[in-house]
C-alpha cells in the first residue's frame, strides 16, 4: 500500500513497496503517457517530476516515497500542452516515433525548473536521454526555443 | 484507485472508427473539436466512404486511410499529403486512419501491401494512392453537377469546395459524399502534374505530434483492454538452446501470479521460452525472475572466434561476384603503387524504444491482436498460425510503433502473444518483452569485414579496385527463396551494376572503374541475421567510401577532386557531393578537419562532409555534418531533414558504440548500458541540403519520408575519417589534420 500524489491528486495504491514508481504511475494509475525503455535508469523514457525534479522513475521504489512529494507526469505537465516545452516541440515538430519524448520533454522541463538560462554544457550533462529516431539536433533546438518562451 | 481522470481511456480501443467501418484505432487525433456555431449533423447517418482510400463526413473532416505503418519516419503525414492533394482537399481538415490486414483481406487487396520497410512507404505507394485519390475527386465532383444538372468539366475543385463558376454555385465535399459514394468509380484517372501540387512537397507539420507532446498516443505498450492480463517472458538466452525444466510452484504464490506457462519456438522445434501472466507486468516479470528455469543445448558461438571466419572469407578463393569490369588481375600487376585496408561492421540490435510487445484476445473461434508491426498482412498470417484458426477469423489491429528500424516485421512476439492468449481463452493478455530480452533476441544487423586493395599508377590515378566482403547474408538466413544461385546481391546494396535485378536496380553503385571486382565470401554465424535501417548500404559505403580517401591520400590528390574523377557518369551523384562540398566550405585553408563521401542507395543519392575536431587527449567530437540528398521529388522536406538527422544518430551510436557480441552463443550485451547509444552531447549540428528534382516527372521517384529513405548516409559522413571503430578513426583524424 502506497499513498502518493499525482498531478496534483492524492491517490492509494495497493502495491509491494519495492515497484518501481513507473509501473506504479502506469499500471495502477494508468498514465501511459510515462514509457518503459529500460528499467535500469539509462535511457530516460521513465522521466517524471518528483517535487520539480526530473527523476527516472524506472529505478525509483515507490516505497522511498513518504506521500507529500508532488509528483508530476506528462500528462500533468499542463493541461492543454501550453508548457514552454511541449510549445516549443510543437513548434519545431520534434517527435519522431514520439516514444521517448514524453521522457525527453519531462527531462528538459526539469531541468528547466532549476536552471532556466541552460548552456550548451548544462544541457550536455543533464539531457543524456535516448533517442533511436534521432531528434538529437532538433531536440536542442527545442530547448533553446523553449528558453525563449520561458 | 484514484480517479486520475486518465482511468477512462481504458477501453480506448473499439470496434468503429470515426468512418463506421470497423476500423482499429484512430492513427492520429482528429481535427479541432466541433466549432460552437458549427451546423449539427447528428441526426444524419454517417457518411459512407467514397472509397477506399477517402472518407468525408458531413462537416467536410476528411479520412484518409493509411495502410502503411507509422513508426516515426513521417509516412503516415507524407501518404496524406499525396492524397490529400491529388484530392484537393483542405489540409486543415485532414484526419487519417489506418485500415486493418483483414479489412484488406475482405476486399481483395484493395490497399494493397501493408508492410513497411525497404524505403518503400511512400515511393512503393505513391502512384496508385494518388490515383485512389484521383478517383475520390472525379467522384465528388460528379456528384456535384449531377446536383446541379450542369457538366462536371465546368466544375473545379480546391480546398474541400467545389465550384460551378458559370452558375455561381458551390459545395463542400462533405455535402456530396454520400451522393459520390453511390456513384461508379471511374474507369481512368489522370493525376496531377507535379507542377500543380499545392500540398505535396511543403514542409507540412505531421499529423501525429499533438498526441506525443501530451503522453496521449498509444502505443502498443501502452494498450489497456478490459479485464487485461499482462505478460513477461524470457526466451533461451543461448542461441538455438531448449527449455529443459522450470518450476512454476516456486513462484506460482507471488503477487499477482495467475499462471506460469512454456512456449514453443515459433521458428524451430520443441519450447524455448517461459512466461509468467499476472495482473501487472512488473508482478509477471518480477515472478519470471524468480523462476527457476533450465535450459539444454544450443550453440556455442562467439563473436572472437568468428572473427577468424570472416578473415579466412577476406582472401578465400570462392566468392560470388556482385559487380566487375575490367582486367582488375593486370591493373594490380602493373601498378605503381598498392594500396589495402581492412574495416568491420559488428552485429547491432534495433534497439527500437518501445520493446517487442503485442495484445491479443483469443477465443474458440476467434482471434484478435493490438500490435505495432512494419508488416500488419503478415502479423494477421502469424496470428492464424499460431491460433490455428482459420485467417478470416483473425484480425490485426495496428498501432503506431515506438520505432522499428527493421525489427518490426518479424513476427516472433506476435507468435507468442497469441500462444499466451489461449492459455487465457475470453481474456486479453499483453506480452511485453523486457528491455533485455529485447537486446538478447534481436535479429541482428549481420557481422561483415570489408577487404580493400586498390591500384595506382605513377600519375596516381586509380587503375583497380577489389573489395572483398567476408560476412553474413541476410537474405540466406531470412529468405532464402531470394538467393539467386546462391548469391545474395542484396549484399551488394549500393555497389551493384544496372540490370542485375528490377528490385535492385535502386542500388546501383554510380562510380566509374576501368578495372574492378566487388565480390562476396558468404560466411553465415548461426545468429539470426535482420534488415536493420539501410541494411547493407551502411558497411558498404563505408568499406568503399573510406578507401576513397585512402587512395586520395595515397595519391597525393584531393578527396573530393579523386572522387569526382569516378563520378563523371553520374551527375546525380555529383551535384549531391559538390553541394556538400560547396556548403562546407571545403578546400578552404580554415584548420579544419573534413571528410566527405557520397552514395546512391534505394534510389536516392547522398552525399555528406562531416567537420571534426579531435581534442589534445585523443577525444573526438564531431561538430558539424553537411548532407545533401537527392530524393527524387521531396513530399515533405522538414521530414526527410528529421530523417536525416536521425540518421545520423542511429548510424553514428553503431559506428562509436554499438557492438552485440556473443560467448558461448550468448548475447553480452543486454541493455542500453553495455550497448549505448547516441546522447545529445555527441551530437553534431547537421545541415540538410535537398537537391531539386533531376529525374523528369514521369520517371519520378518519391522517397521523401519513407523511413529509410534518407538513412543510406548515416555512417557515411564520417566514412572518410577512415574505419568503423572509433580507435581508427582517430589516428585518421590527425592524418587529416596534419595535412
Amino acid at each position: 500500500m502506497a499513498t502518493l500524489k499525482v498531478n496534483g491528486e492524492t491517490v492509494t495504491v495497493e502495491v509491494e513497496d519495492d515497484t518501481p514508481l513507473l509501473w506504479v504511475i502506469r499500471e495502477q494509475l494508468g498514465l501511459t503517457g510515462t514509457k518503459y525503455g529500460c528499467g535500469i535508469a539509462q535511457c530516460g523514457t521513465c522521466t517524471v517530476h518528483v517535487d520539480g525534479f526530473a527523476i527516472r522513475s524506472c529505478t525509483y521504489p515507490v516505497g522511498a516515497l513518504s506521500g507529500e512529494e508532488e509528483i508530476t507526469t506528462i500528462e500533468g505537465l499542463s493541461d492543454d500542452a501550453s508548457h514552454p516545452v511541449q510549445e516549443a516541440w510543437a513548434e519545431l515538430d520534434i517527435p519522431q516515433c514520439g516514444y521517448c519524448q514524453p521522457g525527453m520533454i519531462m527531462a528538459v522541463a526539469g531541468m528547466l525548473n532549476n536552471n532556466p538560462n541552460p548552456t550548451d554544457e548544462d544541457i550536455d550533462a543533464e539531457i543524456t536521454n535516448i533517442c533511436r529516431c534521432g531528434t538529437l539536433a532538433r531536440v536542442r533546438k527545442g530547448i533553446k526555443r523553449a528558453v525563449e518562451k520561458s | 484507485m484514484a480517479d486520475t481522470g486518465l482511468l477512462s481511456r481504458r477501453g480506448f480501443i473499439v470496434g468503429t472508427g470515426a468512418t463506421g467501418l470497423t476500423i482499429g484505432i484512430l492513427a492520429s487525433c482528429s481535427p479541432s473539436a466541433t466549432e460552437p456555431d458549427a451546423p449539427d449533423y447528428s441526426d444524419l447517418p454517417p457518411n459512407p466512404e467514397v472509397n477506399a482510400w477517402v472518407h468525408i463526413d458531413h462537416d467536410d473532416t476528411v479520412t484518409i486511410r493509411i495502410a502503411r505503418s507509422e513508426m516515426g519516419q513521417g509516412t503516415l503525414t507524407g501518404l496524406a499529403q499525396l492524397v490529400a492533394d491529388e484530392l484537393d482537399a483542405d489540409w486543415d481538415k485532414v484526419t487519417t486512419e489506418y485500415p486493418t490486414p483483414g479489412q484488406n483481406l475482405a476486399r481483395e487487396r484493395v490497399w494493397r501491401d501493408f508492410s513497411t520497410g525497404g524505403s518503400q512507404g511512400i515511393r512503393g505507394s505513391q502512384d496508385y494512392v494518388r490515383e485512389g485519390a484521383a478517383a475520390a475527386k472525379a467522384m465528388l465532383i460528379e456528384a456535384a453537377a449531377n446536383e446541379w444538372g450542369v457538366p462536371a468539366s465546368e466544375c473545379t475543385s480546391a480546398d474541400s469546395i467545389i465550384t460551378h463558376a458559370s452558375s455561381g454555385q458551390t459545395t463542400t465535399y462533405g455535402k456530396v459524399a454520400n451522393a459520390a459514394a453511390q456513384l461508379a468509380p471511374p474507369l481512368e484517372v489522370a493525376v496531377k502534374d507535379p507542377s500543380e501540387w499545392k500540398i505535396i512537397g511543403q514542409p507540412k507539420k505531421r499529423l501525429d505530434t499533438a498526441e506525443k507532446l501530451v503522453g496521449k498516443q498509444v502505443y502498443g505498450a501502452d494498450v489497456q483492454l478490459d479485464g487485461m492480463l499482462n505478460a513477461s517472458i524470457k526466451q533461451a538466452p543461448k542461441i538455438g538452446a531448449s527449455l529443459k525444466s522450470f518450476d512454476a510452484a516456486a513462484v506460482e504464490s507471488m503477487p499477482g501470479v495467475k499462471k506460469v506457462v512454456s512456449l514453443r519456438n515459433p521458428f524451430g522445434e520443441g519450447e524455448n521460452a517461459v512466461a509468467v501472466i499476472a495482473d501487472t507486468w512488473w508482478r509477471a516479470n518480477q515472478a519470471l525472475n524468480a523462476l527457476p528455469v533450465e535450459w539444454e543445448g544450443g550453440v556455442d558461438f562467439s563473436t572472437a572466434e568468428f572473427e577468424a571466419e570472416l578473415d579466412d572469407g577476406l582472401t578465400a578463393e570462392d566468392a560470388f561476384v556482385g559487380n566487375a569490369g575490367g582486367d582488375v588481375a593486370g591493373a594490380f600487376e602493373n601498378a605503381a603503387q598498392v594500396i589495402e585496408a581492412t574495416y568491420n561492421m559488428p552485429f547491432q540490435n534495433h534497439a527500437c524504444m518501445e520493446p517487442m510487445n503485442t495484445t491479443a484476445l483469443y477465443t474458440e473461434d476467434k482471434c484478435e491482436i493490438w500490435c505495432p508491426t512494419q508488416n500488419g498482412e503478415a502479423a494477421l498470417a502469424a496470428v492464424s498460425e499460431a491460433s490455428g484458426l482459420p485467417i478470416e477469423q483473425c484480425e490485426v489491429y495496428k498501432i503506431h510503433l515506438g520505432g522499428g528500424f527493421g525489427r518490426r516485421g518479424a513476427p516472433d512476439y506476435v507468435q507468442q502473444a497469441v500462444m499466451l492468449a489461449m492459455e487465457m481463452p475470453g481474456t486479453p493478455v499483453k506480452l511485453l518483452w523486457s528491455r533485455e530480452e529485447d537486446m538478447i533476441h534481436g535479429f541482428f544487423h549481420p557481422t561483415t569485414k570489408g577487404r580493400v586493395r586498390g591500384a595506382l599508377d605513377a600519375d596516381g590515378n586509380l587503375t583497380g579496385l577489389h573489395l572483398r566482403i567476408s560476412g553474413q547474408s541476410i537474405l540466406a538466413a531470412l529468405i532464402p527463396q531470394a538467393l539467386r544461385d546462391g548469391v545474395d546481391y542484396a549484399t551488394f546494396q549500393g555497389l551493384l551494376p544496372s540490370g542485375v535485378d528490377p528490385r535492385l536496380e535502386d542500388q546501383t553503385m554510380k562510380y566509374t572503374f576501368d578495372n574492378f571486382l566487388i565480390d562476396h565470401a558468404m560466411r553465415n554465424p548461426p545468429v539470426r541475421p535482420g534488415f536493420w535501417r539501410g541494411v547493407n548500404l551502411n558497411q558498404n559505403a563505408i568499406y568503399l567510401e573510406c578507401f576513397m580517401d585512402e587512395l586520395a591520400f595515397a595519391a597525393g590528390r584531393d578527396p573530393l577532386e579523386f572522387r569526382m574523377a569516378h563520378l563523371k557518369d553520374s551527375p546525380e551523384a555529383a551535384a549531391v557531393l559538390q553541394a556538400v562540398a560547396d556548403r562546407s566550405g571545403w578546400g578552404q585553408d580554415d584548420g579544419i578537419a573534413r571528410g566527405l563521401c557520397v552514395m546512391h542507395g534505394f534510389g536516392a543519392y547522398v552525399a555528406a562532409c562531416a567537420e571534426v575536431t579531435v581534442s589534445d587527449d585523443g577525444a573526438l567530437k564531431i561538430d558539424r555534418i553537411i548532407a545533401a540528398t537527392d530524393p527524387g521529388h521531396a513530399v515533405n522536406p522538414q521530414q526527410i531533414e528529421a530523417q536525416v538527422e536521425g540518421s545520423f544518430v542511429y548510424g553514428l551510436s553503431a559506428m562509436l558504440y554499438g557492438e552485440i557480441t556473443f560467448e558461448n552463443g550468448e548475447v553480452q550485451e543486454q541493455n542500453f548500458d553495455t550497448f549505448n547509444s547516441m546522447r545529445i552531447a555527441a551530437m553534431p549540428e547537421v545541415e540538410t541540403i535537398i537537391t531539386p528534382p533531376q529525374k523528369p516527372p514521369d520517371g519520378i521517384m518519391i522517397v521523401s519520408t519513407s523511413g529509410i529513405a534518407a538513412i543510406r548516409m548515416e555512417l557515411k559522413g564520417l566514412s572518410s575519417m577512415g574505419s568503423l571503430r572509433c580507435s581508427m578513426v582517430k589516428s585518421r583524424l590527425k592524418m587529416a589534420r596534419s595535412r
